[in-house]
């Protein structure tokens, strides 16, 4: 896995396969970049600007202003109850992520518990979670919890349970055994070992499996379209609602888009290597 | 002392995963043969197996939703696989410009669907979007690119390889890079010509990365939901309706939650059966 950080050791191209490679560089840079830049400058584009295709024109934040603080727009509560699902979510997903994925790696649990709990986790992981949204409907709607941030957040910790224990199992897998052994010799109390030892080291897969996490929970659509209204959708659901209900304010969608998207850049600058790490981690070694 | 901690640190995992996937999902089997209303935010159930069969035996739109949803499987991640493959093969081995690749690469994975497909919807847009802004410059004619059943599905697929190709790419790029660099300086030595060293060298040491790579994205493409939603809803008619599409109008438009339980019920036993068959792939270290 280091070697993703680490110089190339791969033969460097030479030659006309090296020109190839830079020219198929640069066209999927452009590929993955120009529709970004596109939107961005159509969300500061007036009306008039988005219908002539115009690429002169003068900027302007109102759609931006018109999203945030719009007299018909719900934003900001979105963006309030966004932030609130996936940094509640996220914390729950770790701590018992990372439990689970400790006594998964440490203790020595039996072969059938070890294999369903992973096998169930990979089995839930793959099915469309709209499966699981009408019976969790069900569910909550009788328990009165149906339309709740609490009940977002808790499908959500259950979505991302899988991908944590995984990469806090990964991470945790790369501890040195002499650590555990000479913890274990010395005495020292399970819980004791977990806190003061592996915890620690394991500090990288906490930072990649949180920042993943929380994209995640801020980027969920399906569960939160259906399990919430008005007062409680997150930013995904306001987006869609959006896009259908107004669907001649081209500037607002552009502007809103941007608006959601700016959590996983913001993320991404400052955890970048934690998050390529823990998305390809398990993949490939 | 030692079993306690054992014990508790695995326990709200798994009550989590009881309480919220194993219980949903016997609950499914008893929807499935029934009809539930709701009176007062209570649940009124009803044995009615035979309606939901009949619901399942007249669904217009399953048969074009099974259909769409097989060509968007197949196409979007054989193209995606074969695009990340040839990125990864060559920028892997670029002296410049790898840092940037990734950073850019990692962009679309972690961006909103839901903002992606809007995104996409105005760049598809008739009458100001950039494709039929690029059409109108070179004096062609412009596509209703979302309106129009012949184009729509592909239009969909397309957003979904551009969404997809960089994680497939990030995949194959760590396994490039983590190739030796003896080997291929030992093939090069034995004469062989770069296309032989990819083909017959790198290609090879790549498989189990592959494998990898177009389990996942099958699978994840077969669950394809937020973008579709926001860019077609399954229009124009049926011609973009994917299978998690018609499970949620089902469940949520059309409010048969018994017969939607049903319809989950049947992905679900065709997702284990490609996890089964495919878990070779899978689980090569640890998972099992």
């Amino acid at each position: 896995m280091s070697s993703t950080l680490a110089p190339s050791s791969v033969l460097p191209l030479a030659g006309r396969e090296r020109v190839v490679g830079y020219l198929l560089l640069a066209l999927a840079l452009f590929a993955i970049i120009g529709p970004f830049a596109w939107i961005a400058m159509t969300s500061v584009k007036q009306q008039i600007a988005i219908y002539t295709g115009a690429w002169v024109f003068t900027p302007t934040l109102s759609n931006y202003a018109d999203v945030l603080f719009g007299r018909r727009s719900d934003f900001a509560a979105n963006i309030a109850n966004s932030l609130i699902v996936a940094s509640a979510s996220t914390a729950f997903t770790l701590v018992i992520g990372t439990l689970a994925a400790y006594s998964l790696y440490r203790f020595r649990w039996a072969r059938w518990v070890v294999t369903g709990f992973l096998g169930w986790t990979l089995l839930f992981h793959m099915i469309p979670v709209l499966t699981l949204v009408g019976p969790w409907y069900i569910a909550f709607r009788e328990l009165g919890w149906y339309d709740t941030l609490g009940a977002l957040v808790l499908t959500h910790v259950t979505l991302n349970l899988p991908i944590t224990v995984w990469l806090m199992m990964a991470f945790f897998r790369e501890i040195p055994t002499e650590l555990n052994e000479a913890a274990q010799v010395d005495g020292c109390p399970p819980f004791q070992a977990f806190w003061s030892i592996a915890l620690p080291l394991a500090v990288p897969g906490l930072i990649a499996a949180g920042i993943l996490d929380f994209i995640f929970s801020w980027n969920e659509f399906s569960i939160a379209l259906n399990l919430t209204s008005r007062d409680t959708a997150t930013v995904p659901v306001a987006i869609a609602r959006f896009a259908q209900q107004y669907e001649t304010q081209h500037g607002q969608m552009a502007a809103a888009a941007v608006i959601a998207t700016a959590p996983a850049l913001a993320l991404m600058a400052v955890g970048q290597r934690f998050i390529v790490r823990g998305l390809t981690m398990g993949s490939v070694k | 002392m030692k079993s306690s901690f054992r014990h508790w640190s695995l326990l709200p995992a798994v009550v989590l995963f009881v309480a919220l996937t194993v219980y949903p999902m016997v609950n499914l089997l008893r929807m499935s043969v029934s009809t539930i209303e709701f009176t007062g935010g209570v649940a009124q159930w009803a044995f009615t197996p035979a309606r939901n069969l009949a619901l399942l035996a007249g669904d217009a739109v399953l048969r074009p939703a099974v259909f769409n949803t097989a060509l968007f499987v197949t196409l979007g991640v054989t193209a995606e696989v074969l695009l990340g493959l040839l990125l990864a093969l060559f920028v892997a081995r670029l002296q410049r410009g790898k840092g940037l690749a990734r950073t850019v690469m990692i962009l679309p994975i972690l961006v909103p669907p839901v903002a992606i497909g809007s995104m996409w919807k105005l760049m598809y847009n008739y009458d100001f979007g950039v494709f039929n802004q690029a059409l109108v410059a070179l004096s062609l004619s412009p596509v209703n690119w979302l309106g129009s059943t012949s184009v729509a599905l592909a239009a969909v697929i397309l957003v979904d390889i551009w969404h997809w190709v960089p994680f497939v790419f990030l995949i194959l790029f760590a396994a490039v890079e983590g190739i030796p660099p003896d080997v291929i300086e030992a093939a090069r030595i034995d004469g062989a010509t770069p296309t032989q060293i990819a083909r017959r060298v790198m290609i090879p040491m790549l498989r189990p990365a592959l494998a990898i790579a177009i389990v996942f994205r099958g699978i994840l493409a077969f669950k394809t939901f937020d973008e579709v939603y926001l860019l077609t809803s399954g229009g124009p008619g049926t011609s973009t309706e994917l299978a998690s599409l018609h499970l949620y109008k089902v469940f949520f438009e059309q409010n048969l939650l018994g017969y939607g339980a049903l319809l989950s019920l049947a992905l679900i036993a065709g997702i284990t059966a490609v996890l089964l068959v495919s878990r070779r792939a899978l689980v090569p270290r640890g998972l099992a």
